[in-house]
């Protein structure tokens, strides 16, 4: 929203201060400011002149010579405009002059001298109208400087309206005025209005409001006789400097008190509209809008009729076939207050927003509306001597907001804000806002004024805003609380999640990416994944991001394709949140999960396979202290290989799985890569106890390692099982077992090498000793179908 | 034998002289003091010398003389050989550079835990939430209700079964309130959702850091402190904050907090619009009704909430201009974030 320091003058003495200063202080105690423009600061030297004589340019069709007469002197001038008549008084531009980055200087225009120019409106900055000369019409003497008539200088400053969502009171330059009274300590002074007293013994409009739930207000008058079709200049340069633009006396008149007391005002032409009814109907019809479009009416939309005829949609646009036209003499004039919600359903339905809807939705105060029409016809009956009301003010008031009284106390201001601000300033403060306050030692009441009770304040920490916010946030002294801090840890899960990453890229040297909740539907079609079917976003942007993903993984796999360019081998992993369907509550199962995945040109997918199960084996020992044990299983999706799938177990509990790509996706992302990818939940990981560190006095004796190669295929060793066989047949001086080598032959026969680690705390183990013991091993794993070499 | 001890001494100076080596001196040792060496020799011939002890003392003299004289030579060797080694030694370059591949940390992990640290430090806890939430938490509980026009400001997405992807991390307030109640200081990072299109500087999922802080007596003052003291340990230097007054439904009053722009340091330059001020974080004090849904005594404990925007934190202390990259999983892009 555009304001003008000018207007805002209108309302409150300013005079003496800084107003750039002021305006950028209004962002730390009101809204934010977004711009400051200066208006007229390029503009200089422009006067009143009238044109004495006009000739056409010998060889030009557009150029005119003129003759200019500037009360002191008659120049010479030449110009393009197509509307120069004689006898007309317009703005020149005289030598020395200033219009934007031209300096006027005398100058040959189609080898004639003109000393000066004649602007446009345009020119002048004060319209968007180019087609012409501005013609003068209002009784100045030549020579006078317009500067000296005309509000051209102004500062317009905008503020966003977002910082406006719940200020109504602030959608005016009046309610804006108020804030700089109250910021500089000034008096605001009331509107010049015209008392409706006076017309009380004329006849009623006749006004029925039907939706009562719908309209608090809604108050209309009648005047005939308005014979005046062009507002003021100083009017029109304000609407304009405020992003509106004149179009006619009576349209104009209605924006320029919506914008100077921010109550939108709708005038009927009087010949078409009589009466008023505010309802609803039934069921849906078209109904043409005065931009000329035609538009869909339901139901729920609150309308404005005449004899039941629709006239205008409430809040929002009136009507195409009742709308004043340039014939238009007598008005019917609405000042209304609709329902804040229904006004901005009503325009979401209609993809409609104007700037009187804009303002309904902020929740207007229902007393703007005698306020408002007071002024209209103040400004009418000034400006148009010959017109007439005709009827009494007309006032419907079906719903009243009620009157918010708060208490509070000066303990409670100092408890909120941690400072000491005065009973003076809140004083001050409050009543400069227009609050009606009443103290009592320490103890305060506030009568909240209308503009500030629709919904803004309406508990008493509403107050301390009000107070704080002009004492200034900069001028707080800041204290820390004085609360005990007490040592806290983070949460489980979190921190658990924080050493995955740790380990993942310190040890294992992965990149964390992030990606987004929603399965890719079109990237797994291209991979050959068909996407799991889940809870579904209703407002996707695209149906191919409707779905929620299940697992990590497809997106690691297409981030894989993407990053080919990237290396030969690299690895990525996320922490991320995927939806395993629905909990028996409706509720969606939100699973924390985290995703790896390897990938290599160089290395072979076995190889590249046992390093992501070396990864997984490295998370739960490092963080859990715990071994993993890993299962064949059937795959849970199809990008799984169906036969290199295992599920993760820790405590004989599934946390997750390993496996590597589908030939198909493989093969879909590089023909020349090796895939391995593993998934694990974090919460079942952050569940499971972590085990303890148990501490063994070190043995004094020798550790003796034995090697042992099996004539055996690798993927037929249940290691698990192995080892607890070995453990059993060795007893306690079998201290670990691992894989020493795996040979592979080239008749495809293997060899595995284990190694077995003893160590005795009693005593040195020997050799021939131990080749007992290896040999029960050995007997043992021969049971198990493990034959020695 | 004092003559054959001369003689001794002096033939063992010519050999040690003509030793070049450690082999050749074990030998020259060998020879004189070995079991069988010419020192024993004459140890077993002094019981027929006529001064026994005279005799005894040349033996024993020829005898240290010897082995000094090995000793010394053996480190005279030794010194020489390293002398050498040093001398042939092969000079390394440690300015040639390898390919080399390391980790990394996505940068609203970098971002988060750096925002975390400092709240460690001044006793928050840190919260983990879902990013799947209800109507209520993520607006009714926050003090917005149906048809509040602030509902418009954040598009949300509806999923299917009634719930929606969370706008802001203030939907894990209620939760929070409600596990630990009074007195309370916590943060929680998380993953929010906006149903609006991309562009260079607009995400439909972002990451947020909300904090809340409830005790009896919090002031507005102590919520400027806290805000300064963590944005000025973030960004490693004294910041200066302003607070302005900003709508939010869920505080009262509500703030906007802006910092002086890290470009310009407050000139005014494109980046601030001109303004020298950067809107980093919405504040405010909890409003009633919020801290009463979280089942919190008003009249006892006030609190203040603010929320950080991580991603855009982020895109500040990286430099990163295209939001779109932080969830590309373009690695030539998220590598560059190696280490803490």
């Amino acid at each position: 929203m555009f304001l003008s320091m000018n207007w805002i003058g209108d309302f409150v003495d300013l005079s003496g201060l800084d107003k750039k200063a002021l305006i950028k202080n209004f962002t730390l105690s009101t809204a934010e400011v977004e711009d400051i423009i200066e208006k007229g600061n390029q503009l200089s030297g422009v006067v009143v002149a009238k044109i004495l004589s006009v000739e056409n340019h010998p060889d030009s069709k557009k150029l005119h010579l003129l003759k200019v007469d500037k009360g002191d002197e008659v120049l010479d001038i030449v110009c393009g405009a197509p509307n120069v008549r004689e006898g007309m008084k317009v703005a020149l531009a005289i030598v020395g002059g200033q219009i934007g980055e031209i300096t006027i200087a005398p100058r040959k225009v189609g080898g004639y001298m003109s000393y000066g120019m004649c602007c446009s409106e345009a020119e002048l900055g004060i319209s968007d109208d180019n087609s012409g000369l501005w013609e003068i019409t209002d009784d100045i003497a030549l020579g006078t400087d317009i500067k000296d008539v005309y509000d051209i200088d102004d500062i317009i400053f905008e503020v966003d309206n977002k910082s406006l969502t719940n200020r109504p009171d602030l959608w005016s330059h009046y309610g804006i005025a108020r804030e700089f009274a109250t910021i500089t300590g000034r008096t605001l002074k009331c509107p010049e209005l015209l008392d409706l007293a006076q017309f009380d013994s004329l006849p009623p409009v006749l006004v029925d409001v039907k939706a009562t739930e719908l309209c608090y207000r809604y108050s209309a008058i009648k005047v005939e006789n308005v014979t005046r079709k062009i507002s003021p200049v100083n009017m029109r340069i304000r609407l304009y400097y405020c992003g509106s633009r004149a179009i006619n006396f009576l349209a104009d008149l209605t924006n320029y008190v919506m914008m100077e007391l921010g109550q939108p005002m709708h005038a009927f032409d009087n010949a078409k509209v009589d009466k008023i009814e505010v309802q609803t109907f039934p069921s849906e019809f078209k109904f043409a809008t005065l931009d000329g479009i035609e538009r869909n009416i339901d139901e729920n939309m609150l309308m404005i009729t005449s004899d039941n005829q629709p006239v205008a949609v409430a809040g929002v646009m009136g009507g195409d076939a009742s709308k004043i036209d340039d014939d238009t003499t007598s008005l019917l004039l609405e000042s209304a207050t609709f329902d804040g919600v229904s006004v901005r359903k009503t325009t979401t339905r209609l993809g409609l927003r104007t700037d009187a809807s804009q303002r309904y939705e902020k929740m207007l105060d229902p007393e703007l509306c005698r306020l408002a029409t007071e002024r209209v016809l103040k400004l009418i009956l000034d400006l148009d001597p010959d017109a007439r009301v005709i009827s009494s003010f007309t006032d419907v008031y079906a719903k009243r907001y009620p009157t918010i009284t708060l208490e509070f106390d000066k303990r409670y201001v100092d408890r909120y804000t941690g400072i000491d601000i005065s009973t003076d300033t809140i004083v001050k403060t409050l009543t400069s806002l227009g609050f009606g306050l009443t103290v009592d030692g320490d103890k305060f009441t506030a009568v909240v004024p209308s503009w500030r009770a629709t919904k803004d304040v309406t508990i008493k920490a509403d107050i301390i805003e009000e107070i704080t916010r002009i004492y200034g946030y900069d001028n707080f002294e800041i204290f820390t609380a004085e609360s005990p801090i007490l040592p806290k840890r983070k949460e489980t899960l979190k921190s658990e999640e924080d050493r995955m990453k740790d380990l993942l890229v310190k040890s294992y040297r992965l990149h964390e990416v992030h990606s987004y909740i929603w399965s890719d539907i079109k990237r797994n079609d291209e991979l050959g994944i068909t996407t799991p079917d889940n809870v579904r976003i209703i407002n996707a942007q695209t149906p191919d991001h409707a779905i929620l993903r299940r697992s990590m993984i497809p997106t690691l796999l297409s981030f894989a394709k993407d990053n080919r360019g990237y290396g030969d081998n690299f690895g990525i992993f996320e922490i991320g949140h995927t939806v395993d369907g629905l909990r028996e509550n409706g509720e969606c199962d939100e699973q924390n999960k985290l995703g790896v995945l390897l990938y290599s040109k160089t290395v072979g997918e076995e190889a590249l396979f046992m390093r992501a199960a070396d990864a997984v084996r490295e998370l739960c020992v490092d963080i859990l202290h715990k071994a993993p044990e890993f299962v064949s299983a059937d795959p849970d999706y199809d990008f799984e290989h169906p036969v290199n799938s295992f599920d993760i177990l820790v405590d004989g509990v599934k946390i997750g799985f390993i496996a590597v790509p589908h030939p198909t996706v493989c093969e879909n992302i590089d023909k020349k890569c090796a895939i391995a990818f593993f998934e694990i939940k974090t919460e079942s990981f952050a569940k499971t106890t972590v085990g303890r560190i148990k501490y063994a006095e070190p043995s004094k004796f020798p550790e003796i390692e034995i090697d042992v190669t099996f004539a055996t295929d690798p993927a037929n060793l249940a290691f698990t099982e192995l080892t607890s066989a070995a453990k059993a047949a060795a007893g306690d001086i079998l201290s670990d077992m691992w894989v020493k080598d795996i040979y592979t032959g080239e008749d495809g026969s293997y060899a595995v090498t284990l190694r077995f680690s003893f160590i005795s705390h009693e005593r040195t183990l020997t050799k021939q000793e131990l080749s007992g013991v290896v040999e029960s091993i050995t007997t043992a794993f021969a049971g198990m179908g493990i034959a020695v070499k | 034998m004092q003559v054959r001890i001369e003689e001794l001494k002096k033939s063992f100076a010519e050999a040690l002289a003509l030793a070049n080596s450690q082999e050749a001196l074990e030998a020259l040792r060998i020879e004189y003091l070995g079991k069988k060496g010419y020192v024993a020799e004459l140890m077993q011939q002094l019981r027929f010398a006529e001064d026994k002890k005279a005799a005894g003392q040349l033996i024993n003299s020829l005898k240290t003389y010897a082995e000094g004289e090995i000793e010394k030579a053996t480190e005279q060797l030794r010194a020489a050989a390293i002398a050498a080694k040093v001398r042939s030694a092969k000079k390394y370059n440690p300015t040639l550079r390898f390919a080399e591949e390391q980790g990394s940390y996505h940068p609203i992990t970098l971002a988060t835990r750096e925002v975390e640290e400092v709240f460690i430090s001044m006793g928050f806890t840190i919260e983990n939430y879902d990013e799947i939430v209800d109507d209520y938490k993520c607006f009714e509980a926050l003090n917005i209700p149906k048809h509040h026009p602030a509902r418009d400001m954040q598009d949300t997405y509806y999923l299917d079964n009634g719930q929606l992807l969370k706008t802001h991390t203030s939907a894990a307030q209620n939760y929070i309130m409600k596990k630990y109640g009074a007195p309370l200081r916590a943060i929680f990072p998380g993953r929010c959702f906006r149903n609006e299109s991309t562009d260079a500087c607009h995400e439909n999922t972002f990451f947020q850091l909300e904090g809340m802080m409830i005790d009896e007596n919090i002031s507005i003052s102590n919520l400027i402190y806290f805000m300064k003291t963590m944005l000025s340990e973030v960004f490693h230097r004294d910041v200066k904050v302003r607070l302005r007054p900003g709508f939010f439904p869920f505080v009262e009053p509500g703030f906007e907090l802006d910092i002086s722009c890290e470009i310009c340091g407050g000139e005014g330059c494109p980046s601030c619009k001109n303004s020298g001020w950067l809107e980093l974080c919405p504040c405010g004090m909890i409003h009633p009704n919020v801290l009463r849904e979280g089942g919190i005594d008003t009249e006892k404990y006030s609190g203040f909430a603010f929320g950080l925007g991580l991603t855009r934190l982020a895109m500040m202390k990286y430099g990163v201009k295209d939001i779109r990259d932080f969830n590309s999983g373009n690695l030539k892009a998220l590598s560059q974030f190696k280490s803490i």
